[in-house]
This record gives structure tokens, sequence and C-alpha cells, in this order.
């Protein structure tokens, strides 16, 4: 109860007096999830209007594939990662192991099938709906799928937020392939195992705190900006 | 408007799900001109005739030939469903719809856009979600959407079932002007007073098949077929 209440006081006591510390920790928190959120949502989202339009002889297995993605082991994709990019690894020349990218690039193979898999249940829904009207119109596979994205894009939203929110909570594959190195590759989750580890619980409820708060804060943003609550709003 | 689209020649042209026959073999031959109106009891397959000819629904069998190329002829006509499809956006969206695709500019979409809402009398209307409107102001919407681009034909899948009189009226009068402007509709109704007021001709289908082809008056008057004087007294057709 007391390293709950000293991790209370201590973040309020840190966000307060704009800690530098935590202030930098938030930000690459921030830079690195978003980033891999609108990486992957550039690549999940219209890959789940292709599978929602489009039929082929593999789709139900891909399909298949993608939700089971879903359960993919962050540790196992910090490692295959780790050997891609390490200097004896194939992609190893460019030089981006233990660097924000590199972490980017873990969350965002993690987070894809995530957002694909929650993205392609509302599309799927959706298409039903307007399957014969875009055929009766003799709508473009294109135009087909913008359509879905456009008419669906509150319910994007919540695949967004849930790709987000195992992003920013995601400490396994950014430990291997950052290295938690501080002022270059440290964010919130992965300081807060340091601090763990080195028995700070007061240090490491204080980031916990601020890493809840901060996605709190995000989600409450984006369905804010989405106007996702509001009555007859398309 | 003098349709490039017609005669529409259907040649045991059949169309099944499953292994079983939803409609078909059907051979008739449809002119370019005025109203067809589909009738028959329920299940005859109306619905899935009309998709048929529309391309909508596969042909197992059999050909329908348009007296231009297929792929000409389907960008030349539309559906209204007996449930019309709303996108999910506002009134005004939805009826521009059909010419973004095509690219049409928003500025002339739009223009051509407020002309048919007041056409159809949702004017006043274009800022509202359309899944939120009533179900008479939707197959209005409905109707807006698929005659904005001018097609040459136009089918109509039952779009006065569920509605009531008034909304009926106002759906009767925007398929004359349509038909008026030289718009060839075919559609499919339960409504026989309402296939009197509108039907040119009419096609009388019984477990897929067209049993009769014929005038509207002709058909009213005097059917063909035991079926049709049946259908027509309103007795039930096993």
């Amino acid at each position: 109860m007391n390293d709950i209440w000293g991790g209370l006081t201590q973040a309020v006591w840190l966000v307060v007096t704009l800690d530098a510390e935590l202030l930098e920790i938030s930000l690459r928190s921030l830079q690195v999830s978003v980033s891999a959120l609108i990486v992957a949502s550039l690549i999940a989202m219209p890959l789940a209007a292709f599978l929602s339009v489009k039929r082929f002889r593999m789709r139900r297995a891909v399909i298949a594939v993608l939700n089971a993605l879903m359960g993919l082991p962050p540790v196992v994709v910090g490692l295959v990662v780790y050997v891609l990019l390490s200097r004896s690894g194939p992609l190893g020349v460019l030089g981006l192991l233990f660097s924000p990218t590199a972490m980017i690039i873990a969350q965002v193979i993690i987070i894809v099938p995530l957002i694909a898999s929650i993205a392609h249940q509302s599309l799927r829904d959706l298409w039903q709906e307007y399957h014969d009207l875009l055929i009766s119109m003799n709508v473009t596979q294109r135009q087909k799928m913008a359509t879905l994205l456009w008419d669906a894009r509150r319910a994007l939203l919540t695949a967004a937020l849930a790709g987000f929110g195992r992003a920013i909570g995601e400490v396994g594959a950014i430990m291997v392939v950052g290295g938690n190195i501080d002022h270059a590759t440290r964010v919130l989750t992965t300081a807060i195992a340091l601090e763990t580890g080195k028995g700070e619980f007061a240090l490491a409820l204080a980031l916990g705190f601020v890493l809840i708060a901060l996605a709190i804060a995000i989600n409450l943003a984006i369905h804010w900006l989405g106007r996702t609550e509001r009555e007859g709003a398309w | 408007m003098v349709s490039t689209m017609f005669p529409l020649t259907l040649t045991g042209a059949r169309s099944a799900r499953a292994g079983k026959t939803l409609v078909g073999p059907v051979d008739l031959t449809l002119g370019g001109q005025g109203v067809t109106v589909v009738i028959g009891p329920n299940g005859a397959g109306k619905t899935s005739f009309l998709r048929m000819l529309h391309g909508a629904a596969r042909l197992s069998s059999g050909r329908i030939d348009w007296a231009c190329p297929t792929p000409e002829a389907q960008q030349k006509q539309g559906f209204v469903f007996q449930r019309p499809v709303m996108l999910r956006r506002s009134v005004l969206e939805n009826i521009i719809y059909p010419l973004r695709i095509k690219g049409v500019s928003r500025t002339e979409a739009t223009r051509r856009a407020h002309e048919w809402a007041e056409r159809v009398g949702l004017g006043d209307m274009l800022g509202r979600a359309a899944p939120v409107l009533s179900g008479g102001e939707q197959q209005k919407l409905a109707l807006a959407r698929a005659l904005i681009s001018s097609p040459e034909l136009l089918f109509l899948d039952e779009p006065c079932a569920a509605l009531d009189g008034r909304a009926m009226i106002d759906i009767e009068k925007i398929l004359t002007d349509a038909r008026a402007g030289g718009t060839r509709l075919i559609m499919s109704t339960h409504d026989m007073g309402q296939a009197r007021r509108l039907a040119d001709e009419v096609i009388f289908l019984v477990h897929g098949q067209a049993l009769e082809h014929a005038p509207a008056a002709q058909f009213f008057q005097s059917p063909a077929t035991a079926q049709g004087r049946a259908f027509l007294n309103g007795d039930i057709i096993a």
C-alpha cells in the first residue's frame, strides 16, 4: 500500500515538476508507438478492406492466419527482428539495431495483425450491407475498398486504438531490439521494467501511472476527434 | 432519350444457386421504351429475375443479349432495392456518390444533387445522416441516387414495399417523371393497383417461369393462362 501511495505521490511530483527525464521517456514512448500505429494502420486497413471485398482461393486461410497472429509473442517478434537487424543479419548493413526505428519495426509487426483482424470484422459487416449496391453501380475494386474504409472510419478508430494500446504497453520486443539505452531507446515500459529490477517500486509505479494516463488521454483525444459517441454522426 | 441498349433478348436464360433453379429458363425480348412490371406470387422469382437481367446474379445457362456490348449496357443501368441501402454518409454524399465514382467534379455533382434532392422532396435534408431517414425518405434518396447518373434503364425491386400511401404517391410520381424523361423502367411489385397504374407491359412469373409477357391492358383484361386469371382473381397459386 505504501508503494502504491508512494508511486502516486511521486507520479504527481514528476508530472507537476515536468521532470526532464520523464518527459524525454514519455515523448519517446509516444513517438515510437504513434509512428508504429501510423505505419501499421497504413498496412493493416487496406489489407482488411482487400480481404473484405476480394474473393480468392486462399482467402479464408489468410484470414485465419491473420487472426492467429494477433497472439504473436512479442519477445519472439523482438528476437526475429533482432536477428534480421543484427550486424551479421540480412539487414545489418542498415545499422538500425538498438534504435527507435528498430523498436517501431517490431511494434508494427506485432500490431498489424491485431488492427487488420479487428478492422476486417467491421469492414466485412459493412461489405455485406453495401455489396449489392456497389456491385449494381459497377464500382471498381479500389473504389469499393476506399468506400468501405471511409464509411467505416469510426469503427476503424477502435481497431487503431486497440493497436495503439498494444504498442504503447509492449515491453518484450522493444527491450530486445531497443536495448533500453538511456537517452536513446528507453521508453516508459522498459524504464518500468528497469526500475522494478532495481527495486525502485515507487518510481516504477510512478512511471506506470504516467503510462496509463497517457494511454487514456490519447484514447479520449481520438474519441473526441472522431466524435464516435455523437448521435447520428457517421 | 433513345436507348442504345435495346432490344434485350433472353434465350433460355436461367439463374441457379446451389443447384436450385431460381428463375428460368426464360425466352423473351424487351423493347426500349416504357415500364415493364414483373408480377407473380411470393417466391415466383421476381427479384432473381431482375438480378439476372441486371447481371447481379450469375447466369447458369442460356444467354442475355443487349443491343450494345454487355459492359457498356451495365454502365447504363441502375438498380433500386426493396430495402434501400444507405451509405453511412449524409443525404448529399449519398446522392453524389455515383457521380463521384465516375469522376464528375464535386462542384458539378453537388449542383446536380441539389436539383435531384428538390425533385424528390429531400431538398431540406441534404445535411442529415441518410441511415436515420424514414423508409419513404430512404427510398426517395435511393431513387435520386439511381437517377442522378441518367441511366437508360432502371431496375426497381418492389420500390414501394412497406411504404404508406403518401410515400407511394411520391415515388410513383418520380417514376412517372423518369419514364417521361426516357428512362426505361423494369420493376417488380406485389401491388396490383400500382402495376395497373404504371405498367405498359407485364411479365407474369410463376416458379421462375415467365408464363406471360403481354401489354398491360391485354394482360389485365384477358390473361392468356389459367394461372394468370387465378392470380388476378386473388386465388392462391400453388
